[in-house]
């Protein structure tokens, strides 16, 4: 039931994503291009999503418990560290490269095309490696 | 970039939207897709295959789904997709995006869109973090190396 739930979910996130052309790196790199052939498709998807998140998240938080479980699982976590800098400053640098950040990539699996693949496996790679060299050990 | 793309972006996004919302409503849990996929590849691991697993696994899968009835609907197609780079720099670039949003604990979709309509003040700075470093890499492929490799 609940990963029935979360796999509609997913799909609704999926089509979002595509409809919103996020599964083509040329949009993305183009978004970041600002002394080139700039595009500003991102900001409109950031904006609409957060359109719909902002109240969303404050109708849905005013429940004293989420609809399927018996708690909201939020981060407790507050303060800025080394991590969190240094993680948003690789992720980035990454997603320049490719074009791809990781629900793109995942929805990208669908079109057949080879990259999308090549990209996942790297990416899990590049999550195995942080957990085995940095995360695990702490 | 058109009004038609700028229309779909908008609705593509309120989608996404939509779905972080309807995640947070039903299971109480924040829709970050590498913070899923890291679950999914610490419960594989351990080879605990409980519901932990399941849901994210299905969310997970959800994602190709989603994109699967949007271009068997018409509304968009594969064939436009540009890559930006071959495929040695894409296992690179796979690979800073995963250890960097393991490490950050979080990606566009967690600190982007999940953190940044709860205000949380690490989401907002990983934000404009890895908004930064897209933004050097691009610059750096595009105006100084000048070519995609």
């Amino acid at each position: 039931m609940i990963a029935l739930i979360a796999l509609v979910i997913g799909v609704v996130f999926g089509a979002g994503l595509t409809l919103a052309d996020m599964v083509n790196p040329q949009r993305i790199a183009d978004f970041f291009d600002v002394f080139g052939t700039w595009d500003a498709t991102l900001a409109f998807v950031m904006g609409g999503a957060l359109m719909m998140a902002v109240p969303g998240f404050w109708w849905a938080r005013r429940r004293s418990a989420p609809l399927f479980d018996d708690a909201f699982h939020l981060p407790h976590v507050t303060q800025l560290d080394r991590r969190l800098i240094l993680g948003a400053l690789i992720f980035g640098l990454g997603w320049g490269i490719g074009g791809f950040c990781p629900g793109p990539a995942i929805a990208a699996l669908a079109s057949g095309l080879i990259e999308p693949v090549v990209f996942t496996v790297s990416m899990v790679g590049g999550i195995f490696l942080a957990r085995r060299l940095v995360l695990d050990r702490a | 970039m058109t009004a038609n793309s700028l229309i779909m972006a908008l609705m593509g996004g309120a989608l996404i939207g939509l779905a972080c919302v309807l995640l947070l409503l039903a299971l109480g849990r924040i829709a970050g897709i590498s913070s899923l996929m890291s679950g999914v590849l610490a419960g594989l691991m351990a080879f605990n295959f409980d519901s932990h697993l399941r849901w994210r696994l299905a969310f997970l899968i959800g994602l190709p789904l989603g994109a699967l009835s949007v271009t068997a609907l018409g509304w968009s197609e594969w064939s436009h997709i540009r890559m930006q780079v071959g495929l040695p720099l894409t296992i690179i670039s796979g690979l800073l995006v995963g250890f960097g949003t393991a490490l950050g604990t979080g990606c566009t979709s967690g600190h982007g869109i999940c953190g940044m309509a709860r205000f949380s003040l690490r989401s907002v700075v990983a934000t404009m973090i890895f908004m930064a470093g897209a933004a050097v890499s691009v610059f750096i492929l595009r105006h100084i190396i000048g070519g995609a490799g």
